[in-house]
C-alpha cells in the first residue's frame, strides 16, 4: 500500500475527557477520505494533532515516512499538509483578493522569493507564475472570480467556505483536511460547492480527508470512510460498509439524526 | 524633504529646531506605525527613543565621541540590541498585555535611570555640540547641519520602509491583525514577523532618540517617561498608518500645535492639543494623511 500519512496510536486526553484513544490508520496517497462521528467524538482532535495544533500525549504521525509529530502548524504547513476550517479563518477586513496575495506572499516568503533585496514580479513556487496570476488561477477553479474585490467579512457563507479552501491551495498541498466543508450551507448548495472542492482539489491529486456529518456527501465523494466515536476509530472501511456497520449506525449515524 | 535641506538655511534657528525634532519623533512613530498595522499598541516606545538618546549621550560623555554619524548608529545599535533580547518576550504577547508590557519596561528604565547619579539622576546630563566627520559647523550652522542629516536620515528610513511594507513579510501586517490562526496555517510565524518589527521599531526610536539628543543639548530621563510614549502615540493617531511620510508630517503639525498652542496659553496648551486629537479623531478617523490620499484618488 502507498501509505502518505500514517497515524500510530494516537492519544489524547483533556482532563478526564479522552478526545483520541489509541488511533490507528495509515491514509493511501491519492484517496479521498471522509471523516465521521458526533460532536466531540475525536474527529477535529484528529486533524489538529495530525496538523501540529494539538501535541498527542502518546503515538506518532509520519508523513511520507518522516514523523512529523512535534512539528508546528506553519511547519507542517510548510511540508504540504494544509486544513481548512469548520469556521472560516479569513482577513475579514481585507478583499478576497488581497486574502490570496497574503497567502502567496507567504508562499514566496518561504521560498526565500520577493524578499527586500528582490526586483521584478517573483513566479510563486509549484505555479512558475507571478503571484496576481495565481490567484486568477485559484479564482477561476472555486468561482471566486466575482469576489474578487468584496470584503471577506460581507461575503455569503458558502463563498467563505470556498475562500476558505481555496487559501490552502496557494502552498500547493500534497494533503489537505477539510473540517466540515460544507457546514453552515444550505442543503441544496452542499453538492454544488463539495463537487467545486472535490473538481479543483482533484485536479492537483492531492490527497483529501474531509469531516462531514451529511451521509449522503459522505457516500457519495468519500472513498473510504473512518467512524469516530468516543476518541476511537470503530469502523475503517469503504462507505457502503462502514454505513451499513451496526456499530456506526447505532454511534454515529443515528446520533447525527438525534442531534 | 528636498525643500528642507534647500531652504532649511534660511530658516530662523526656532524652526529649524522644531523641524528637526518634528524629524526625530517621526521616526520613532514611524516605527510604531508598521507595529500598529499588526494591531499592537506599544505604550512604551519611549524606551527606544531614551536608550538611542542615552547611548549618544554617553558615547560623548564617557568617550568625547561628537560625530553625528556615529551617534546615530550607537543609538540605533544599543536599541536594537536591546529591542532583539525584549522582542523574544514581547512578541509572546497581544493586545493590551502588549501595550502594558512595554510601558512596564520604558518605566523601569525610568526608574533606574533617575536612580543612577553617575548620568545626572533626574536632572540628565548635556550632550556634546555636534561634529560631523570631525568637522565642529560653525555656531550659526550646527542647527541646519544636524537637520540636514536628519532629514536625509529619516528620508532613507522612510524609503527603505516604504520598500519593507511591499515584501511578503511587511505585507503579513494587517493579517497578524486579523487572524493569526490562519498566518500559522498559511506556514508563516506571527511572532517572528511581530518580533522583526519590533526589532525595526526599536531601531527607529533609537535613531530618534540619538537626533533628539544632538539637537536639543541635553537628555534626561523624562524622555523614558510615559508621557513620551503618550506623545509618540498621539501622533501616531494624528498621522494615521496609511504612509511612511505620514509620522513625519504627523510630527511637524504636533511640534507646530505644540508650539502655537504654547505661545498662546502657557498654562491650557495640552487642551488645545487634545482638542485637535479629537477633531482628527471625530473627523478623520483614519488620521491626518487621508486628507491628502483623499485629494490623489
Amino acid at each position: 500500500m502507498n501509505t502518505i500519512l500514517h497515524a500510530k496510536q494516537l492519544s489524547k486526553n483533556f482532563g478526564a475527557v479522552t478526545a483520541a484513544s489509541d488511533i490507528n490508520a495509515a491514509i493511501e496517497r491519492d484517496s479521498v477520505v471522509g471523516l465521521i462521528g458526533t460532536n466531540g467524538a475525536g474527529k477535529t482532535t484528529f486533524i489538529n494533532m495530525i496538523t501540529g495544533y494539538l501535541k498527542p500525549d502518546r503515538g506518532r504521525i509520519l508523513y511520507e515516512g518522516r514523523d512529523i509529530t512535534e512539528l508546528a502548524p506553519r511547519e507542517v504547513t510548510r511540508l504540504g499538509i494544509c486544513r481548512s476550517f469548520q469556521i472560516p479563518q479569513l482577513y475579514a477586513s481585507l478583499t478576497v483578493f488581497e486574502n490570496m496575495m497574503i497567502g502567496i506572499g507567504v508562499v514566496l516568503g518561504n521560498a526565500g522569493r520577493g524578499g527586500f533585496f528582490s526586483r521584478g514580479r517573483p513566479l510563486v513556487p509549484g505555479y512558475d507564475l507571478p503571484a496576481e496570476d495565481v490567484a486568477e488561477r485559484i479564482f477561476e477553479r472555486f468561482g471566486l472570480g466575482e469576489y474578487r474585490d468584496r470584503n471577506a467579512q460581507v461575503l455569503p457563507g458558502g463563498v467563505r467556505k470556498l475562500l476558505d479552501i481555496a487559501l490552502t491551495m496557494v502552498a500547493r498541498p500534497r494533503i489537505l483536511l477539510l473540517d466540515e466543508p460544507t457546514s453552515g450551507v444550505s442543503a441544496e448548495e452542499k453538492f454544488v460547492i463539495m463537487e467545486m472542492i472535490m473538481k479543483a482539489v482533484r485536479a492537483e491529486g492531492i490527497t483529501v480527508l474531509f469531516v462531514e456529518h451529511d451521509m449522503e456527501v459522505v457516500s457519495r465523494f468519500a472513498e473510504r470512510v473512518l467512524a469516530f466515536y468516543d476518541g476511537r476509530i470503530i469502523a475503517d472501511a469503504p462507505p457502503q460498509i462502514a454505513l451499513a456497520d451496526a456499530e456506526v449506525k447505532r454511534y454515529v449515524v443515528g446520533g447525527v439524526l438525534r442531534a | 524633504m528636498l525643500a528642507l535641506l534647500a531652504f532649511g538655511q534660511f530658516l530662523p534657528q526656532w524652526m529649524l529646531f522644531l523641524a528637526t525634532v518634528a524629524l526625530a519623533k517621526g521616526l520613532v512613530v514611524l516605527g510604531l506605525m508598521i507595529l500598529l498595522r499588526c494591531g499592537l499598541v506599544s505604550f512604551g516606545q519611549a524606551l527606544y527613543y531614551c536608550i538611542g538618546a542615552y547611548a549618544a549621550g554617553m558615547l560623548g560623555r564617557l568617550y568625547g565621541v561628537s560625530d553625528v554619524f556615529t551617534l546615530m548608529l550607537a543609538g540605533m545599535a544599543a536599541s536594537g540590541l536591546v529591542g532583539f533580547v525584549l522582542g523574544f518576550l514581547l512578541a509572546r504577547y497581544r493586545n493590551i498585555f502588549f501595550g502594558l508590557l512595554s510601558l512596564a519596561i520604558s518605566m523601569i528604565l525610568y526608574g533606574l535611570l533617575v536612580k543612577t547619579e553617575a548620568l545626572g539622576s533626574s536632572d540628565g546630563f548635556h550632550v556634546l555640540p555636534s561634529t560631523l566627520f570631525g568637522v565642529r559647523p560653525a555656531d550659526a550652522w550646527v542647527r541646519y547641519a544636524v537637520l540636514a542629516v536628519a532629514a536625509v536620515a529619516a528620508f532613507i528610513a522612510a524609503l527603505l520602509m516604504h520598500r519593507y511594507l511591499d515584501t511578503p513579510l511587511g505585507r503579513l501586517a494587517p493579517a497578524i491583525k486579523d487572524n493569526e490562526i490562519r498566518v500559522e496555517y498559511m506556514g508563516a510565524s506571527a511572532r517572528h514577523a511581530i518580533h522583526v518589527k519590533y526589532v525595526i521599531a526599536a531601531v527607529l526610536a533609537g535613531l530618534g532618540g540619538a537626533i533628539a539628543a544632538t539637537t536639543v543639548g541635553h537628555i534626561d530621563p523624562e524622555m523614558a517617561y510615559w508621557t513620551t510614549s503618550g506623545e509618540f502615540i498621539f501622533i501616531t493617531i494624528l498621522a494615521g498608518t496609511g504612509n511612511v511620510i505620514a509620522p513625519f508630517l504627523g510630527a511637524l503639525i504636533f511640534g507646530i500645535i505644540q508650539t502655537v498652542a504654547f505661545g498662546l496659553s502657557p498654562n491650557t496648551w495640552q487642551m488645545v492639543l487634545g482638542g485637535s486629537l479629537l477633531v482628527v479623531i471625530v473627523f478623520l478617523p483614519d488620521g491626518l494623511w487621508s486628507l491628502f490620499r483623499r485629494r490623489f484618488t
